[in-house]
């Protein structure tokens, strides 16, 4: 089993326990311009009164604390790690070599264009191959995750339709979506109307027909493959009876993985679509960011992305475009995650079309491996081949007192990194498995083990599953207490009787 | 046959076909056979072949070498992008696998190390800011006023959102963008000469159905506001005050908190992370107590597990699109982990005088540059009274034409507040062409700042 309990001897104490009054690590300049009076430079009226706690630590005892903290994370280097719809894949070192060359980091976003050629050159470049990856026509790289890139997609449409005189307020969302689906549909002042999922886990068409009927659409947002991992055959139809109601339609792209080079949304009848690079493209999540989340609209849709676009002039030059009249605006700050996208740029270089298209059948053939191994150990609820991620249900272990959470749990112990579990919404005890294709055989068949060990110990002794996880630094976490008694950061023992929280 | 591409799949061709008789398929083709036929692909992408990591390192390194960066030059830009002194343990730390290819924190048990480092990096983001709870991060600056506009109607149920024309210009354009169909509305209240906020006129414009009053400090000209007074001026209508705050100034300038501000936000990409072209950068929002549960995005909350040990989980989850869906306070589901880790590692490095030190050291070698240029013949100053490392002058040529100038001689010498004209009005908006925006990190020194001096002197003189 797994040892994560870090270092031994490891001291557990925030860094704002362990500071020590005058210790320090940082060094800096001396003063070469005059000492003018503090005074006269910041009136003591704007000035802090008190300092800012903040740790007061030798270099050493930084670096050792925060090497502690490291050993008790676990990453795609530590492990497998088949998070459904996360596609937690194996991020190449040399993407960081790259995004790191001074070239790139060192880049002021204000300096002039003539200095930044290489960049701009660079984000046109990959704003092209996402183009051509996508089957549709421009791209704005400026989204910062998948979630800002839904935002900037709807915005879009919302544009499109006021430019026609219309203000539709519905947006169509399966009930098998991502819940920043209903979240960026609302963000957009729009209204969401869902559509339930057929016997085969695509869009039930007859309800489709239904909502449709009601009128006021926007336009549609769909994951396909979708969140079951499920192919939806119906796309076409989808797409023609969306658009025959006036509306334009929306791929979520976190399932991306699946299709590279196999099938593109625009052929399949999309307006725009977003990619989130830290999926699909191999830049690494950092625990939870940075990602970038760039999205590509048909040339209809050109007119209305936001400023600046990235464009190339006759003479080969590379120039960001603000002169965009009817432009949504801008969705944040500068150009976009530049570092991120350097990174995505280096990982399609290197794969080419080939490449690509070999990550998304092995992805395809991992995830359908590991669903034909773990059939008669799990409830598997679609009765199909899946695509690069499937959905199991823990539901039959319920009779011995065991939940998807336990096996999750109990997974920790066994060093893999859990499945996504109950998502999506409309499947029991959910347990979404998504291998990606990094993962090589002996892997897959390690992870298939373990889950078959796991749902033999529910048989013989559940209270091993209850009792997970045993081997990490903390056993199982009160969140609910977390929740109803918020500690939201370090309290100093000068506080406590101020009562701050 | 030699490969010629890189590829991360471990298979080879045996690993495949065991693994495809598992399947029952006779080929990897038969595994899509649920994508139509009329949307399947049967050409390949148009893209370039794949290459080696050799040459792929090659290319990316022609296309870095094509960019001078400003890193490379004695630099002046600002603007919301700062070109502070990294220290070495910051990438070491940030560049291990274990934090750097991790999820968010879903298994919390198996994720101490990120949700611990959250949990000090808010810590961190209160202290600085004066403010009770700090969220995980946000994207950037930008986004993180558009949504602090947004919690705040959602909190007052007010419509209108009233923003001095100091705030950044972007910050304000991304916040109309990312709010046209949502939240309150923006109304914009000009800079009076000297760049610091028209209080007069903002207080005549806020009212009751004003749901928050935003301002910058130090602006972005640099000018110092009169934060007090605005918090005076958001309270007595009833509406929220937001500060959108420089970190690093935050060691010299009194906490927002302290002056009545009920939402802090800011961008901290000055805290220990590259400049990366302006992204990804790392956004920050802190608030009140009261406005705890409708903070967007993450927040990491302490927790004992079921020995009664210490533990650190997401917490207050019931804000969120995974869980609230349509009813989210936010639709956004990450943060910029990464870039907050580094400002933590940053400011750990720093403590509690250095960035005391730091900010000290920035400020006297602006005054130092400003009083210097200020002497020259026909450079007069835009912003006025005290500023902290950022200030802006208006030049006897334009001053577009001045940072070309300077480029030749390794200088960049500012941004031009020009290219921003369209985003001000009123009187600190006149003959913004030859107004140029300065901003001295610790990286200038004095012989740095002497030459700068004499290179625009030769210019002045030449206009």
């Amino acid at each position: 089993m797994a040892d994560a309990q870090g270092l031994p001897g490891m001291d557990r104490r925030t860094i704002y326990e362990k500071s020590c009054c005058g210790r320090r690590a940082y060094s800096l300049p001396a003063t070469d311009v005059p000492e003018v009076p503090l005074d006269d430079l910041v009136p003591a009226g704007l000035r802090r009164q008190a300092p800012p706690r903040l740790p007061e630590m030798s270099e050493v005892d930084v670096v050792r604390h925060f090497t502690g903290l490291s050993t008790l994370n676990f990453g795609v280097d530590s492990g497998s790690y088949p998070l459904g719809s996360c596609t937690m894949k194996y991020n190449p070192r040399l993407n960081e070599t790259t995004a790191q060359l001074e070239g790139f980091a060192g880049l002021h976003p204000y300096q002039p264009e003539s200095l930044a050629q290489g960049a701009v050159e660079l984000m046109w470049e990959l704003g092209e191959w996402l183009a051509e990856i996508a089957g549709l026509a421009r791209t704005t790289l400026q989204p910062a995750a998948g979630a800002h890139g839904e935002l900037a997609g709807l915005l879009i449409i919302r544009a499109h339709h006021l430019a026609q005189g219309r203000e539709p307020k519905r947006v169509i969302i399966p009930d098998t979506a991502h819940g920043t689906n209903p979240a960026s549909v609302v963000m957009a002042g729009f209204t969401p109307a869902p559509v339930r999922s057929d016997a085969r886990g695509g869009v039930d068409l007859e309800h489709l027909r239904e909502v449709l009927a009601g009128g006021d659409i926007a336009g549609l947002m769909l994951t396909n493959p979708n969140t079951l991992g499920v192919f939806d055959e119906n796309i076409v139809e989808i797409a023609r009876l969306v658009h025959e109601a006036g509306g334009l339609l929306y791929y979520d792209g976190a399932n991306s993985n699946a299709v590279l080079g196999i099938s593109r949304p625009g052929d399949m009848g999309f307006d725009i679509v977003h990619f989130n690079t830290h999926k699909t493209f191999s830049t690494p999540h950092g625990g939870g960011g940075p990602g970038a989340g760039p999205i590509v609209v048909s040339a209809e849709l050109a007119a209305y992305l936001p400023v600046p676009l990235v464009e190339r002039a006759e003479d080969g030059r590379f120039f960001l475009d603000y002169d965009r009249p009817q432009s949504i605006g801008k969705m944040r700050t500068f150009y976009g995650n530049v570092g991120v996208l350097v990174r995505a740029h280096t990982y399609i270089r290197g794969l080419g079309p080939d490449g690509l298209r070999r990550v998304s059948e092995t992805a395809v053939l991992n995830a359908n491996y590991v669903m034909e191994s773990l059939r008669g150990v799990l409830d598997v609820p679609y009765e199909r081949r899946c695509m690069h991620e499937f959905v199991a249900s823990a539901t039959p272990l319920k009779e011995h007192g065991v939940r998807a959470l336990d096996v999750a749990k109990r997974l920790l112990d066994y060093g893999v990194h859990p499945p996504t579990t109950y998502f999506p919404l409309i499947v029991d005890e959910a347990l979404m498995v998504e291998p990606t294709e990094t993962e090589s055989r002996e892997d897959l068949d390690r992870m298939v083990d373990v889950f078959r060990r796991i749902v033999q110990e529910a048989h013989d002794d559940p209270q091993k599953l209850l009792d997970a996880p045993v081997t990490m630094p903390v056993r199982r976490l009160d969140e609910a207490e977390a929740a109803r008694h918020p500690v939201l950061r370090q309290r100093f023992p000068e506080d406590e009787e101020a009562g701050a929280c | 046959m030699p490969q010629a591409a890189t590829d991360y799949v471990p298979h080879s061709d045996a690993d495949m076909r065991t693994m495809l008789a598992v399947v029952k398929a006779t080929s990897v083709e038969e595994l899509f056979a649920d994508i139509p036929e009329d949307v399947r692909r049967r050409e390949p992408l148009a893209l370039p072949p794949g290459l080696s990591e050799l040459e792929v390192l090659d290319e990316l390194r022609r296309l870095a070498a094509a960019n001078t960066p400003a890193s490379a030059l004695v630099s002046f830009l600002g603007a919301g992008i700062y070109d502070h002194y990294v220290p070495a343990i910051v990438d070491t730390i940030v560049g291990r696998g274990e934090f750097l290819t991790a999820y968010t924190p879903y298994q919390p048990e198996r994720s101490q190390g990120v949700l611990q480092s959250i949990f000090e990096f808010q810590t961190a983001i209160c202290e600085l800011t004066g403010m009770d709870v700090s969220n995980a991060s946000m994207y950037d600056g930008g986004t993180a006023l558009a949504e602090a506009s947004v919690l705040a109607g959602s909190h007052t149920r007010r419509g209108k959102v009233v923003l001095s024309a100091g705030v950044h210009p972007e910050y304000r354009q991304v916040l109309v963008t990312e709010t046209a169909g949502y939240g309150p509305r923006p109304q914009v209240v000009d800079l009076q000469a000297g760049a610091a906020t028209d209080l007069a006129a903002l207080a005549r414009v806020v009212g009751d159905d004003t749901a928050a009053v935003v301002v910058q400090q130090p602006n972005f000209f640099g000018a110092l506001e009169d934060v007090a007074a605005a918090a005076q001026i958001a309270h007595a209508a009833g509406a929220l005050l937001v500060v959108v705050a420089d970190p690093v100034s935050l060691g010299l300038l009194e906490a927002p908190g302290r002056l009545g501000a009920d939402v802090v936000i800011g961008e901290a990409q000055s805290l220990g992370n590259a400049m990366s072209f302006g992204g990804p950068g790392l956004g920050f929002m802190a608030v009140a107590k009261p406005l705890m549960r409708r903070i967007p995005g993450r927040l990491v909350g302490q927790t004992v597990d079921l020995e009664g040990k210490r533990g650190f989980v997401l917490t207050l989850q019931t804000r969120e699109q995974h869980i609230r869906r349509e009813k989210a306070t936010s639709n956004i589901c990450s943060n910029h982990a990464l870039n907050a880790l580094a400002a933590l590692v940053y400011l750990s490095w720093l403590g509690r005088e250095g960035l005391a030190e730091l900010g000290l050291l920035c400020t006297r070698r602006a005054a130092y540059l400003r009083a210097r240029l200020l002497e020259l013949p026909g450079v007069t100053a835009y912003t006025e009274g005290p500023v902290f490392r950022e200030f802006a002058v208006r030049l006897p040529l334009p001053a577009a034409q001045l940072v070309e100038a300077l480029v030749p001689q390794g200088f960049l010498a500012g941004v031009p507040a020009g290219r921003f004209a369209g985003q001000f009005a009123g009187p600190a908006a006149a003959g913004l062409d030859d107004v140029l925006l300065i901003a001295v990190t610790e990286k200038r020194s004095r012989a740095q700042l002497d030459a700068f001096v004499a290179a625009v002197a030769a210019e002045v003189d030449h206009g």
